[in-house]
């Protein structure tokens, strides 16, 4: 029998396994933030131990950072003071910090793989659930807490039973207008936010090999919102080629080396998954969220589901979640007024996304009455936007280029959504009060979010491309 | 934090709504404390206060008939952000016990690592659960770790519940899981011998 390209990486990197125990499992790299760490580093002090191995742990501030002004002060006391104490344990533990100022600086899973640190077969941890992003090099990545990020920086290992797996297939050709995005909520509005709790998912099928390093990363991004442990896709040419040459990639020999092994990391033709979906890329729509989980999506064209196709058992929290969302039952969204437009956050913040949207506004100007807040997803990304004159491009759309940080993806900042607004959103969750308190989240791809920035609606991206 | 967990009687807590999200259990704007304390009083704070800070009535934590160190959700509780904070808050809140018909994974890692035990029930035995608080406010449950056992004190109906066996020694005994990883040490190292790359 075959393996899973999940069970090569994990198999690989168990240090002990006994019965009934969870399995030891070694980490290659720890990421860390300003936000889930302080806790864990108090730990080791409460515990007199140092960081094991420091040089596998990177940090950066991006969480709780502002997006403007980034070179004053912090000016709110306690934000200031936990992006201090970012400082302070980093350089007493001796980690690396790519902090605010820093040419790396930027959200933890943007700065990962553009620095070249995220690589295929690694164990990867942060503690913060969209750590599944990294999966899209064929790395097992996932999200953990803050006890978990004291296990690792006390031992390099964590302790996890092993999740089942599951394969997600995606095949055929995608429609024009329809992203990455698109796909991924696609997906879970088929399977619901807690379709995939307990699996680690594998994507696969022509459809997902198509994708870019960066529209790859959008999807294994979002595994998270349908409740999996992580999602990953196979490392292959497109991969190998994204990586070469990066900052902390492998070079000469080693890279040599690296590539035989990666080109190993696949799933057997006769590996067993504990559950396997298709889905046919011609059926995808560009999507949009209505609720208040990422769920509670649909094609952009169609209708909110009725009272009736609704479960009644589910029903209490169907309604609650349209009275947050001020929307009717059955109703449609298409033509809906929105008032902010964020693109942004660990989904959506690379250069790739920012090009497409800068693509698709050239020339043109937002509607008057919205605010368009981009936000990129790191230091060397606003770097490239500006030497490429997309900056340029929005400011005279009228569209607001902001530093980079998580920003209002979480609503940590200052940058929130007033009550009762509706923002159509690049990033990954729309929670009660994610983007503020009573903030409304419509979430879509970059290029939804952008014509609706030029008509101040929910619209059908692909009008502009004629279908 | 009290680091054991083995037997309880308690009145509970009813919130019967699906997929609570961790951003629901503590907002992200409260979560910029960098020790483990006071996240209680945030506890749910959006449905707990309004604007203006002032309680909602219509909220069960703000109705003093409901109290207890167990609280009751509906399925997927505990989804979203991986945000430790809202495991700290619950036991902060005094909770020392969730149940519900679903749990998110990193929410349950999360509970057990701060000593909160997450009993996953059926849906029936769920619907029973509410019920029985709907009756009666002060209902009693009972929760038996060492037998693995849930159960409604006044109709006497039970289920047994699922838990790890490593799990369920460490809140017996009060373990946790560095304590277990620091022994491995040895193991570690030697690991890190066999691997020529670190990947």
């Amino acid at each position: 029998m075959g393996k899973t390209l999940f069970d090569k990486i994990w198999d690989s990197h168990i240090v002990m396994s006994k019965p009934e125990h969870p399995d030891a499992v070694y980490i290659n790299t720890h990421f860390i933030h300003e936000v889930t760490s302080p806790q864990a580093f108090d730990g080791l002090r409460k515990r007199g131990i140092p960081v094991f191995r420091p040089q596998k742990t990177r940090a950066t501030a991006d969480h709780n950072v502002p997006t403007l002004e980034q070179h004053l002060p912090i000016k709110e006391a306690l934000s200031r003071h936990q992006v201090e104490m970012l400082t302070k344990n980093t350089t007493e533990f001796g980690v690396e910090l790519y902090g605010l100022g820093h040419p790396y600086q930027g959200i933890v899973h943007v700065i990962g793989p553009e620095l070249g640190i995220t690589l295929p077969g690694m164990t990867i941890v942060c503690g913060d659930s969209h750590t599944s992003t990294h999966g899209a090099f064929g790395a097992v990545a996932f999200g953990i807490g803050t006890s978990e990020v004291e296990q690792v920086l006390a031992t390099q290992c964590i302790l996890q039973y092993k999740p089942k797996r599951m394969k997600i297939a995606v095949n055929g050709t995608l429609k024009n207008g329809v992203l990455s995005k698109d796909i991924i909520l696609y997906i879970i509005s088929k399977i619901s936010a807690s379709g995939a709790t307990g699996y680690f998912v594998e994507y696969a099928g022509d459809a997902i090999r198509n994708l870019s390093m960066e529209a790859r990363m959008t999807i294994c991004n979002m595994s998270i919102e349908m409740g999996a442990r992580g999602g990953l896709i196979a490392p292959d040419e497109t991969t190998f080629s994204y990586i070469k040459g990066r900052q902390f990639a492998p070079q000469g020999a080693e890279w040599d080396k690296a590539l035989a092994y990666w080109k190993t990391l696949f799933s057997d033709d006769d590996a067993a998954f504990d559950k396997v979906l298709t889905f046919d890329a011609a059926d995808i729509e560009p999507q949009i969220t209505y609720g208040t989980n990422p769920g509670m999506g649909m094609g952009v064209t169609q209708h909110i589901p009725a009272l009736d196709q609704v479960e009644e058992k589910e029903r209490p929290s169907f309604k609650k979640s349209l009275e947050y969302m001020d929307l009717q039952p059955g109703s449609a969204l298409l033509g809906k007024k929105i008032d902010y437009v964020f693109i942004g956050s660990c989904t959506n913040s690379r250069i790739e996304d920012l090009r497409l949207v800068a693509d698709y506004v050239k020339g043109k100007r937002k509607a008057d009455d919205v605010v368009v807040w981009i936000v990129p997803g790191s230091k060397q990304v606003e770097a490239q936007a500006k030497a490429e004159g997309i900056d340029k491009v929005f400011a005279a759309a009228g569209f607001q280029l902001r530093e980079p940080g998580c920003s209002a993806c979480l609503g940590m900042n200052e940058d929130k959504v007033p009550a009762g607004m509706y923002c159509i959103s690049t990033s990954n969750r729309n929670f009660e009060g994610r983007q503020g308190p009573n903030a409304r989240t419509f979430l879509a791809s970059p290029l939804t979010a952008a014509a609706a920035a030029l008509t101040g609606r929910v619209t059908d991206v692909r009008e502009a491309f004629g279908h | 934090m009290s680091k054991i967990f083995q037997h309880l009687v308690s009145s509970a807590v009813p919130v019967p709504i699906e997929n609570i999200d961790t951003d629901q259990i503590i907002p992200a704007r409260f979560l910029k404390a960098t020790t483990r304390d006071g996240f209680g009083e945030n506890l749910f704070r959006d449905w707990r206060f309004d604007a203006n800070n002032q309680p909602k009535a219509d909220f069960v934590l703000n109705n003093p008939i409901y109290s207890g160190k167990v609280l009751v959700a509906g399925k997927n509780f505990g989804c979203g952000s991986s945000r430790e904070h809202a495991a700290w808050a619950l036991a902060d809140y005094g909770f020392k016990v969730v149940v519900s018909s679903f749990f998110a994974d990193i929410f349950k890692n999360n509970a057990l690592n701060n000593f909160i035990l997450p009993v996953q029930v059926s849906e029936t035995f769920l619907d029973k659960v509410f019920q029985a608080i709907e009756a009666d406010p002060e209902a009693k449950i009972e929760v038996d770790l060492e037998n693995q056992l849930i159960r409604i004190v006044a109709s006497g109906e039970q289920e047994s519940f699922d838990i790890n066996a490593y799990k369920k020694t460490c809140l017996l005994n009060g373990y946790d899981d560095i304590d277990y990883l620091l022994s491995l040490r040895q193991d570690i190292e030697k690991y890190e011998g066999t691997r020529a790359f670190n990947f």
